[in-house]
């Protein structure tokens, strides 16, 4: 028997960490990976409270997220590749103008 | 007891993956180490009794989304994370600050989130019941969600198209 | 040792104690491994006997009558040659590579069945290491992720001809994956189970005691050739075997592998064709089923024998596609997988599942 809250500590630890390497990391591909650890957390987060209350909804909602998160990531390496071919770099820092 | 030793020595890999993924610099390393957090995280959904869950997860994050990012490092060659100044205020304040935030949450979350706690296997997902919530309770955000695919398939290969191959981004000048 | 037994003696027998069971999962990992790395060094041996026939020459002949001693001899050699590690890789996933292929590609035939239940020594188990309900998507999971040996080994060699392979490697196996899925959803459909064990029970059996009910002749023909050509593509063999095309890469993503971490990619691929020829026959081609006849014993291990028969012949099919057909060209192979296999396998889906809705 694990207690209900330290799945949910885990899940924020790993909410937390993504949310901070969003913010600091630089490298736009490293951004972006950081946005699925913050998607993975929450899945963690319903899939135990789905356990915890005997609900199977909280697992289809983690297929949406999966989804969501397949369709984003397209989308966004996408975009990546389009902003490498125009300015060269992955670095977030030096992508601040509008139009080239 | 076994329950909660394979949770926390899965629980402490997923955590070691996700501080690895802030803390290395090059980005296939971090990529490398958010596959090892969602492969732990797999473990966990078992631990649940998710073994469907557990399965997509390694299936499409691990073995589909993670492949392309890792072929999008190696495309793009991407090197070594460049290092640029951030503010000192943030590092004075923000570093105690998350440090006091995330504390208080963990507090919160132990001290008052009831005395729930889930026994191992405590919900199995067999596939057929979650086949048949998507189809019958969730059929409209699954339709939806479908049309999102089909968008988000277009929008990526409107991006990623060469520009000279017909495309709408058209490069000026 | 007997085959077979009702499904409540299965329940009854299955709870054996823990150190029993320990015992018992670690024989069973034992003979497994040594089984599949023997057949793993012979799968070597046979394409090279049988595209030597092909292109009229011998194959191996020297080492033991017929050449049957040469996998021996080769793993000595392996063993003996000078571990060379380039100066310019990135070491650890330079060394890690090899070995998350050759883990990926072993770990999966841990959910693989070869056979019925049998009783020894009063103990009464299934001939396979672990049966679990999800046993298909395990395979699958584990072989997708066996991708990320090849695109690492490409990466971090830091060599331009590794690098275009293990690029072409991981959007070929990303590509194709899709496909293969697909093409196996046809058959849970019809078996109702992502159980493998399951599956091959629902195949037994035959119409008017000739045709065998297997899912080849149950309709699911399209899905077997949609399966076998993205297998092929997944193992990264001719025709598809672009990541190692030897005439324009080098050796694709292995060029700067020497030793034994050449030998590993090598057994990786070998140990990935013969899952798939074992998945093949369990999923396609009706596992173990086929005549049992004679004395108890003999019926005991003809089961084994129609399984390894079938997953021969696959192999063997996969070293005559090799000896036959030419390279394909990228754009090609691309073009094949997206524009053609794919929705061949989502009409075949379609298909068998309106076929299995209107039947029930």
């Amino acid at each position: 028997m694990v207690p209900l809250s330290y799945y949910l500590v885990l899940s924020g630890i790993l909410f937390a960490c993504g949310v901070t390497g969003f913010l600091i990391k630089r490298n736009i591909i490293t951004i972006f990976m950081s946005i699925e650890l913050m998607l993975n957390g929450v899945n963690l987060s319903f899939v135990a409270f789905a356990a915890n209350w005997h609900a199977l909804s909280g697992q289809v909602f983690v297929f949406f997220v999966m989804v969501v998160a397949a369709a984003e990531a397209a989308v966004g390496l996408a975009i990546i590749i389009a902003v490498y071919r125009t300015r060269e770099t992955l670095n977030v820092d030096q992508v601040n103008l509008l139009k080239l | 007891m076994l329950h909660l030793t394979i949770f926390l020595i899965f629980g402490a890999i997923c955590v070691a993956g996700a501080v690895n993924l802030l803390v290395q610099r090059h980005p296939i390393n971090s990529a490398l180490s958010l596959i090892v957090v969602m492969a732990s995280l797999a473990v966990e959904y078992l631990l649940l009794g998710a073994e469907f869950v557990a399965a997509v997860q390694v299936i499409i994050y691990a073995g589909a989304i993670m492949v392309l990012f890792v072929f999008v490092i190696m495309l793009l060659n991407a090197g070594e994370e460049e290092r640029t100044k951030g503010s000192r205020v943030a590092m004075i304040f923000g570093i105690p600050g998350m440090l006091v935030g995330s504390g208080l949450v963990a507090w919160v979350l132990l001290e008052h989130s009831g005395t729930h706690s889930v026994a191992a296997g405590a919900l199995p997902g067999p596939p057929k019941t979650i086949a048949w919530l998507l189809f019958h309770e969730f059929l409209l955000p699954f339709e939806v969600t479908s049309v999102l695919v089909l968008i988000a398939i277009m929008g990526a290969v409107v991006l990623a198209g060469h520009p000279d191959s017909g495309g709408p981004a058209k490069k000026e000048g | 040792m007997v085959a077979g037994g009702t499904p409540a003696l299965h329940r009854k027998t299955a709870l054996l104690s823990v150190g029993t069971f320990v015992l018992i999962s670690i024989i069973k990992i034992v003979i497994a491994l040594i089984v599949l790395l023997t057949a793993v060094a012979y799968t070597v041996w046979l394409e090279r006997k049988v595209v030597g026939h092909i292109q009229n020459r011998w194959g191996p002949t020297r080492v033991g009558p017929f050449g049957l001693l040469q996998p021996l001899a080769d793993g000595v050699k392996f063993i003996f040659k000078e571990d060379l590690t380039p100066p310019h890789v990135y070491k650890p996933l330079y060394i890690a590579a090899p070995m998350i292929s050759l883990i990926f590609a072993l770990t999966s035939i841990a959910v693989i069945p070869v056979g019925n239940w049998v009783t020894v020594g009063g103990i009464h188990t299934p001939l396979q290491i672990t049966d679990v309900n999800m046993g298909l998507l395990i395979v699958l999971g584990i072989t997708s992720m066996g991708v990320y040996g090849v695109a690492l080994a490409g990466w971090s060699s830091n060599s331009k001809y590794s690098l275009l392979g293990s690029l072409r490697a991981s959007a070929q196996m990303v590509s194709y994956e899709v496909s293969l899925g697909l093409s196996l959803i046809g058959v849970l459909i019809m078996a109702g189970s992502f159980s493998l064990r399951d599956i091959v029970d629902a195949q037994g059996g035959a119409y008017w005691h000739v045709i065998p009910r297997w899912n080849i002749f149950q309709g699911q023909i399209f899905g077997f050739f949609i399966y076998l050509t993205a297998a092929f593509a997944e193992t990264n063999r001719i025709p598809f075997d672009l990541p190692e095309a030897e005439t324009e890469l080098v050796a694709g993503y292995h060029t700067e592998y020497s030793s034994m971490k050449f030998a590993m990619f090598f057994m990786a691929e070998y140990a990935n064709m013969i899952t798939v020829a074992c998945l093949a026959s369990l999923l396609f081609l009706g596992g173990w089923h086929g005549p049992l006849f004679g004395p108890a014993w003999l019926q005991a291990i003809l089961p084994l024998f129609w399984f390894a028969l079938r997953i021969f012949g696959f192999l063997f099919v996969y070293i005559w596609v090799r000896g036959t057909l030419p390279r394909f060209r990228y754009d090609q192979l691309m073009a094949f997988g997206w524009k053609f296999l794919l929705p061949l396998a989502i009409a075949n889906l379609m298909i068998t599942g309106l076929i299995v809705a209107w039947k029930s």
